[in-house]
């Protein structure tokens, strides 16, 4: 029987065992939105914004391993989308966003709603095709599933002129496919795993560094054992928390330009560094210049243009990285050897010492509500198990630091690209992925404004997120840095005539709360969290003149931190090691 | 140092957009870029020059591997290889330079392929060092135009770059 084109990809799709799709309607997409119409097993959820249904499949993505889909129209609807693609370009997430494309014979000439889609897209997209045929379209999207979840994952757009959607062929959708230019590596090479092991066993003072490749290739079982195996330090980015439980003693926090004491302390004194999925960030690395000088390096990436990109490397391994911690946990055992214990305990007191200093404390005595308290607080009532989104600032930091996360894939905010307004759609894909689970987004009141529409999505499909608004009255990680290295002049980081976010949320038919008082803090969380049946906007008033400690300016290496100053205003203390 | 690097590419639209795309955004500098079809229609064979410090050279192989639609690369100058480039150079030729020009072209050994009244076309292949050095031969001769076809490349024996 022969479909058309439309129907095709619903067909895709469903062969793909997509249950979930975000997406936005207009004119060159009405064929598909038709097809959609047509069929059950596929449910649509209709955002409020392409930006937000990007972010949307994007958190599904994080939060299930499975790539996300979204389905656009033409011109604004892609160029809404680009944010969101750009977001998951940058973290390695799995996306697959259809894109309706004005009619073949009109594309060059300017027609309504026409953009390049392909072209706008370049650059922060792992591939993208303009489809030509309607016999290319099961091809095409069955290429953008394998590319977009194989590798290094990312996001893979396709653009579908209309009248391709309605015109006719016969379905047939390959069960796999192999393509001659693109063929990720799995293993890693057998000589460098045999040099990596030679270094790490040999290590007086090592320490594992990993990164939300660890969470991407689903190895955070392995990780946990090789680590376990060693017994050495872990720290890890923000995109890989969770990878490894953070309540485990031998988890030294973050790492990075906000990372704990202990966790940066033990990156300089390093003389064994192995990195598994990770890229070595400039947020990771501070100064490069300064970057772990005693250390040995080993890389584990998938990605070979990530090694030696920004650090030279001693011992590169291309290669998944859950078949590489395979493969090395089967080289130690093999060997038999066990790293000198004494040398191991010497450097355990050592970091024990820089744990001393609870980088990450803060005023508990005050009689403000402090943001990180409140994200404490997070974590108790939650027991460090529900999802939390994020935008970007200072409770994104505060975040990473206080709500201990010991499971992957919960905690799912933007890192690379750092886009604000990412928090609440990603939220939106993360509760429709796990309908049972508690999902919290932690914002702040400038990131929430940036995709704030999606509180209507949210009353739709009646998702009980819990949105835990850290309201400073400034976009707090700018004002952070006016202080800081602009003498405090306050340019334009002020959120003035800030909505009333309770009567906000009521408006979008939720329940809005403004807490103002440290002792109503729990109660507030407790109610939220406990009640499955309705979206919470609390508003939590918090001191406005709080910053992120530890923090590495610019310029500085790992040893070099600001650490908290108490309450003055200019960092007093910068430690150097 | 400068780098030949020769791609096979899947012969896709935009391809060769993707590579552009791939050095501006990045900043990596194209000396030359030549594509053209091969004698398998489902595959183009670009040639680019560029020039960076080892590293640089390593991230750009590194990067362009990583674009979807590329088969294979090769950069040349790793190995022995042969080097080609063609020129086409309009110069201006009346009285005395009409003779000293093709004694110029005859010594590089190129071809002067149109006389016209006071212009002559001439034809030159080589290395682009050859191509440079023609030209500031010429000298005081005034030039019109100076078309390159960018270099294409081949490595010697065995190594081959194909699918
Ligand atoms: C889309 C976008 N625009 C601008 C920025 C730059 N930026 C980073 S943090 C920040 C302030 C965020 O303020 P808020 O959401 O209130 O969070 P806070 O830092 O106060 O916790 C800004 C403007 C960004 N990350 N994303």
């Amino acid at each position: 029987m022969k479909l058309s084109g439309a129907e095709i990809l619903v067909r895709c799709l469903q062969e793909e065992g997509i249950d979930t799709i975000f997406g936005y309607p207009g004119g060159a997409a009405l064929h598909i939105y038709d097809a959609i119409y047509h069929q059950k097993q596929i449910r649509h959820v209709l955002t409020r914004h392409e930006q937000g249904a990007t972010h949307a499949a994007d958190g599904y993505a994080r939060a299930t391993g499975k790539p996300g889909v979204v389905v656009v129209t033409s011109g604004p609807g892609v160029t809404n989308t680009v944010t969101g693609i750009a977001t998951a370009y940058m973290d390695s997430i799995p996306l697959v966003v259809l894109s309706a494309q004005v009619p073949k014979q009109l594309i060059g000439d300017d027609a309504f709603q026409e953009v390049d889609a392909v072209g706008i897209t370049r650059p922060c997209v792992k591939h993208n095709i303009l489809v030509k045929d309607i016999d290319q379209v099961a091809l095409a999207i069955k290429k953008a599933f394998h590319i977009a979840s194989t590798g290094r994952p990312g996001p893979v757009l396709i653009d579908i002129p209309k009248d391709i959607t309605a015109e006719k062929t016969e379905f047939f959708y390959p069960e796999s496919i192999t393509m001659r230019s693109y063929a990720p590596r799995d293993k890693g090479h057998p000589k460098q795993i045999r040099r990596a092991l030679d270094l790490l066993l040999s290590a007086k003072r090592p320490i594992i560094y990993f990164g939300g490749g660890i969470i991407q290739a689903n190895a955070h079982q392995e990780l946990i054992e090789l680590v376990r195996m060693l017994g050495y330090p872990c720290t890890s980015t923000l995109m890989g928390l969770g990878g490894y439980p953070a309540t485990d003693q031998q988890f030294l926090g973050m790492l990075g330009m906000h990372g704990t004491y202990e966790s940066n302390m033990a990156m300089h004194e390093c003389d064994v560094l192995l990195a598994l999925g990770a890229r070595f960030d400039d947020r990771v690395t501070a100064e490069v210049s300064k970057f772990s000088p005693y250390a040995k390096i080993i890389h584990v990436d998938i990605d070979p243009s990530s090694i030696g990109k920004n650090v030279a490397v001693d011992v590169p391994i291309v290669g998944h990285v859950k078949t590489v911690i395979q493969e090395i946990i089967k080289g130690i055992k093999q060997r038999g050897d066990k790293p000198e214990a004494n040398d191991l305990a010497t450097w355990w007191k050592q970091i024990d010492a820089w744990r001393e200093k609870d980088s990450l404390s803060y005023d508990r005595a005050s009689d403000q509500i402090k943001p990180q308290f409140v994200v404490e607080k997070l974590c108790e009532i939650t027991g460090g198990d529900a999802f939390v989104t994020s935008d970007v600032g200072q409770h994104q930091m505060f975040t990473a630091q206080h709500y201990l996360f010991d499971k992957p894939r919960r905690w799912i905010n933007s890192g690379g690209l750092g886009t604000m307004g990412f928090g609440l759609p990603a939220a939106i894909g993360v509760q429709l992925a796990h309908p049972d689970s508690t999902v919290a987004c932690v914002t702040g009141e400038a990131s929430i404004m940036m995709c704030i529409q999606e509180l209507s999505t949210c009353r739709q499909f009646d998702l009980p997120l819990n949105l835990i608004c850290l309201n400073n009255r400034y976009m707090g990680m700018v004002r952070q840095w006016q202080e800081f290295f602009y003498d405090s002049r306050y340019s334009h980081s002020y959120m003035d005539a800030l909505p009333d976010f309770v009567s906000l949320a009521e408006s979008f038919g939720h329940v809005g709360i403004r807490i103002e008082k440290p002792g109503d803090v729990e109660g507030a969380l407790l109610q939220a969290i406990q009640d499955r049946s309705q979206l919470y906007f609390l508003d939590f008033i918090v001191d406005q003149s709080e910053n992120v400690y530890p923090m590495i300016a610019a310029g500085g290496g790992h040893n070099e931190m600001y650490l908290s100053p108490g309450t003055g205003d200019i960092p007093e203390e910068r430690e150097l090691a | 140092m400068k780098h030949i690097i020769s791609i096979l590419m899947e012969n896709e639209p935009g391809a060769l957009s993707r590579v552009a795309g791939l050095f501006s955004a990045r900043g990596y500098n194209i000396e030359s870029l030549s594509v053209a079809p091969t004698e398998d229609e489902t595959l183009s064979r670009l040639t680019l020059v560029t020039s960076g410090a080892d590293s640089v050279i390593e991230q750009i192989t590194k990067q362009l591997n990583k674009l979807v639609d590329v088969v294979r690369l090769m950069d040349l100058t790793e190995g022995s290889h042969i080097e080609r480039e063609l020129m086409l150079v309009k110069v201006q030729a009346v009285g005395e330079s009409r003779e000293e020009v093709k004694r110029i072209v005859d010594i590089f050994r190129g071809r002067i392929l149109d006389v016209g009244q006071a212009q002559y076309i001439i034809e030159m292949t080589g290395t682009s060092e050859k191509l440079n050095a023609f030209i500031s031969a010429l000298g005081i001769t005034e030039i019109i135009e100076v078309v390159r076809s960018g270099v294409s490349g081949v490595a010697r024996g065995d190594r081959s770059l194909r699918v």
